[in-house]
């Protein structure tokens, strides 16, 4: 800014420093058909005031011509003709919205058609994940579900919102009685090494009784329930810290991309550009990269135009090592003294997204990080029922929603975290290799405790705070 | 610049925290990066509005100090402000890029396209820019498209695989988990990419006024020769516009968007700083395109039925 701006000027550039600044919350919904969802979105966006007239004006006349008097707020997230006519669901559509506190990136998924998968996509970069019931019904097997796959995709918080609270006169007991079943499921999912992440367990779980169709609790407190002392949902969404600690993970650096201009003003530069997909990285590093397991030293961190001498997750930077080394699209730079194992056999939690069903003997593509190679489905020892985490051996295949237990074999060695400890490094595709279609979703390592039951006795009492 | 700050050491995720423009840009990085890394002929679009600018500034430092590895492809309806053209060739010629030109006007002359009545040439811009993709083989074709812009585009991909028609098949696209991205697709087949699928209005333009990119003037606020129809200010020019019920006269306005002249409306305005600009539209009661497209107000689903048809 140069120097002979107005106070008032300058104290616009001000107001627009701070506003780009703040932090973003990533954040997935889900629910069962009619618990309110939509009102709950559409409540969220309209009392933020992020629904504008031009929007509101077509949701009103659409209402209108449907027969209701009140605009319905559901409506602001309708759905695609083209999803109407061929009766399919997109599997989830995305919604911005911001307060002076944060910037909000939803992922709407719809509850009804294919809601595993819509549940997983959603869920699979969400820092959050809201799960509503309907207060008139309790837990019921889809809440199971939906808390399930927040546990299973590694969501670090989720909020129950307990919707309809006026239809069960705004009643403490009710909301009590459902917060404590949800909260003993929920203990009973018994993820292992769960806040690894810098997500201490008892942080996981807040539960807030809402009426989304009256507004109580959403983004203003409920005057209707004095005996609730805690934040409302959006509240909720503005403070829940955001991100995990980088500094207490190992470095992962996935290269995407060698840089090398070759021109008379850069004759030998050779810069190796990639997302930063966990940890820290700093100039002095010893690093190791794999296949290979050559070993150098960053020499330098090119944070887009910025010499950095220390960098993190997720920022994308460019690395200059010590030495000429071979390296290319698809290699993993790491620290030397956390270095992943590279392995050929992945065992892994899987979910099978395409109405094709996934068999033992197929001939797949694998894509992690920055790399794709050809895979072979070994073995597929289970299949897990989301609702009671019961599991069913040698179901032969899994279909479409399916989540089971795989065995894979690689043609190259991998460089592979378990998703428990990193979500960006221990996840992987599998790709119809005739089509390129997306067959699955897999995280590699254990998800839950392979003796769920076992394990819950001695867990049960610690850690889970509701 | 990358302006890393402790925005959250009291929530607790101490000093390693990324404020949201620089999460956006590290995310629009790396989509870029990826289509670099597994694509053999991608193109920029590039119209000189701002979204295209934010993209190839994006792309410039994704890729520095080498050159970017993209073409770009401007789309040309005929109907241009020229203040964006003369941006067009200026920024192309600093930066050693080279520009494709699909022009609808080419095609309307040797007869492959006809005018509509309503002398609007947006919905014109599919063939020509399909005959482009096809002629020069063009594999992923990177567009400005946000999701926050209108219903349609809430639900597209990152990575928006099209058929060798350039149509969009709700039932093709393919789950986007994490930050993997297939870009896997048959000959003749090509793959729509949205590195902006995240930001919204108000974040390109706060990145704009971060990274001090330039705009072409019109949109700052200026005084010009504009008419009102469909309760939109257009500007005069060769495209047909004023007709003779329609009266002109000089405001002072500015752009919001910028696209084809015969449906591209200004919006009044005072606001010839950035800062103005951002203040205006952290205020404003319209959308984007509720404010100045008069194309997608044809009917609701209009932008769906375009975006099936091979559009942006």
């Amino acid at each position: 800014m140069t120097s002979n701006l107005t106070s008032e000027e300058q104290a616009a550039a001000a107001a627009v420093e701070r506003s780009a600044a703040t932090s973003q919350l990533r954040f997935a919904t889900a629910g069962s058909v009619d618990d309110g969802k939509s009102t709950l979105v559409g409540r969220l966006l309209h009392d933020s005031k992020s629904v504008l007239a031009d929007q509101l004006e077509a949701v009103a006349h659409a209402s209108r011509s449907r027969g209701q008097e009140a605009p319905d707020l559901a409506l602001l997230t309708d759905g695609l003709r083209a999803e109407r006519e061929q009766g399919i669901t997109i599997d989830v559509a995305y919604r911005y919205f911001a307060t002076p506190k944060r910037r909000f990136i939803l992922a709407d998924t719809p509850g009804h058609v294919q809601y595993t998968r819509n549940m997983v996509t959603g869920a699979s970069t969400a820092e959050l994940a809201v799960v509503l019931v309907d207060a008139r019904n309790g837990v019921v097997e889809q809440t199971r579900r939906h808390a399930a796959v927040a546990a299973l995709l590694r969501v670090p918080h989720v909020v129950l919102a307990v919707n309809k609270m006026d239809l069960v006169d705004y009643a403490e007991p009710v909301f009590a009685a459902i917060a404590e079943e949800f909260t003993t499921y929920a203990a009973s999912l018994g993820v292992p090494g769960w806040g690894s992440e810098g997500n201490p367990q008892e942080n996981w779980c807040t539960a807030i009784p809402i009426s989304a169709l009256a507004g109580d609790n959403v983004v203003t407190p409920s005057a209707n329930m004095d005996w609730y002392g805690g934040p409302t949902v959006l509240e909720h969404l503005e403070t829940v810290p955001v991100g995990t600690d980088p500094s207490q993970d190992p470095a992962r650096f996935p290269v995407q991309y060698v840089i090398r201009p070759q021109t008379t003003e850069h004759p030998d530069y050779r810069g190796y550009a990639g997302q930063i997909a966990s940890g820290v990285l700093r100039v002095g590093d010893a690093v190791t990269v794999l296949p290979s397991g050559r070993t150098s030293t960053i020499t330098g961190i090119d944070a887009l135009g910025a010499m950095v001498d220390v960098a993190w997750a997720p920022q994308s930077v460019t690395v200059t090592l010590a030495d000429d080394l071979d390296i290319s699209r698809g290699d993993l730079i790491a620290p030397s003294d956390h270095a992943p194992e590279t392995t050929r056999d992945v065992e892994a939690t899987v979910c099978h997204l395409h109405d094709r069903p996934l068999r033992v003997g197929d001939r797949v593509l694998l894509k992690h990080t920055t790399r794709t190679m050809k895979a072979i489905i070994k073995d597929i020892p289970s299949r897990l029922t989301l609702a009671d985490l019961s599991h069913h051996p040698a179901p032969g295949e899994l279909a479409a929603n399916d989540i089971g237990r795989v065995v894979l074999r690689t043609s190259e060695p991998l460089a592979l975290d378990a998703y428990e400890d990193s979500r960006r490094t221990g996840s992987f595709l599998l790709i119809d290799p005739a089509d390129g279609t997306t067959l699955t979703a897999g995280m590699a390592g254990d998800s839950f405790a392979p003796s769920a039951d076992g394990a819950e006795a001695a867990r049960g009492d610690e850690g889970w705070n509701f | 610049m990358t302006t890393v700050t402790a925005i959250n050491a009291e929530e607790g995720a101490g000093l390693y925290a990324l404020a949201h423009l620089d999460a956006l840009e590290s995310e629009a990085v790396h989509i870029f990066r990826e289509v670099a890394g597994e694509f053999e002929r991608p193109v920029i679009l590039f119209s000189g509005g701002k979204d295209s600018i934010v993209m190839l500034h994006l792309a410039l430092k994704a890729f520095a100090p080498a050159a970017v590895p993209f073409s770009l492809l401007h789309v040309d309806t005929g109907h241009n402000f020229p203040e964006v053209i003369d941006y067009r060739d200026n920024t192309v010629a600093r930066h050693g890029l080279r520009l494709h030109v699909a022009s609808v006007q080419e095609f309307i002359d040797d007869g492959r396209l006809r005018e509509r009545p309503d002398g609007t040439r947006n919905p014109l811009q599919t063939v020509p820019l399909l005959d482009a993709i096809e002629k020069n083989r063009f594999d992923a074709v990177f567009g400005g498209g946000r999701r926050d812009e209108e219903k349609a585009r809430a639900k597209e991909r990152v990575f928006s695989l099209r058929d060798e028609f350039g149509g969009w098949d709700p039932r093709r696209q393919r789950p986007e988990l994490w930050q993997l991205y297939n870009g896997r697709h048959s000959p003749g087949e090509h793959v729509r990419v949205f590195p902006l699928s995240n930001w919204t209005e108000l974040d390109v333009w706060q990145y704009i006024a971060r990274e001090k990119i330039d705009l072409p003037q019109i949109y700052y606020a200026h005084e010009r020769e504009v008419f009102r129809r469909s309760g939109m200010w257009l500007a005069p020019g060769e495209w047909g516009g004023p007709k003779d019920d329609e009266t002109v006269e000089r405001r002072m306005v500015r752009y919001r968007t910028v696209g084809d002249m015969s449906c591209t409306g200004a919006v009044e305005s005072d606001a010839v700083t950035i800062e103005q600009v951002i203040d205006e539209i952290a205020t404003s009661r319209l959308t984007e395109r509720g404010a100045t497209r008069a194309d997608d107000k044809l009917s609701e689903a209009a932008m769906e039925d375009r975006k099936r048809e091979g559009y942006f």
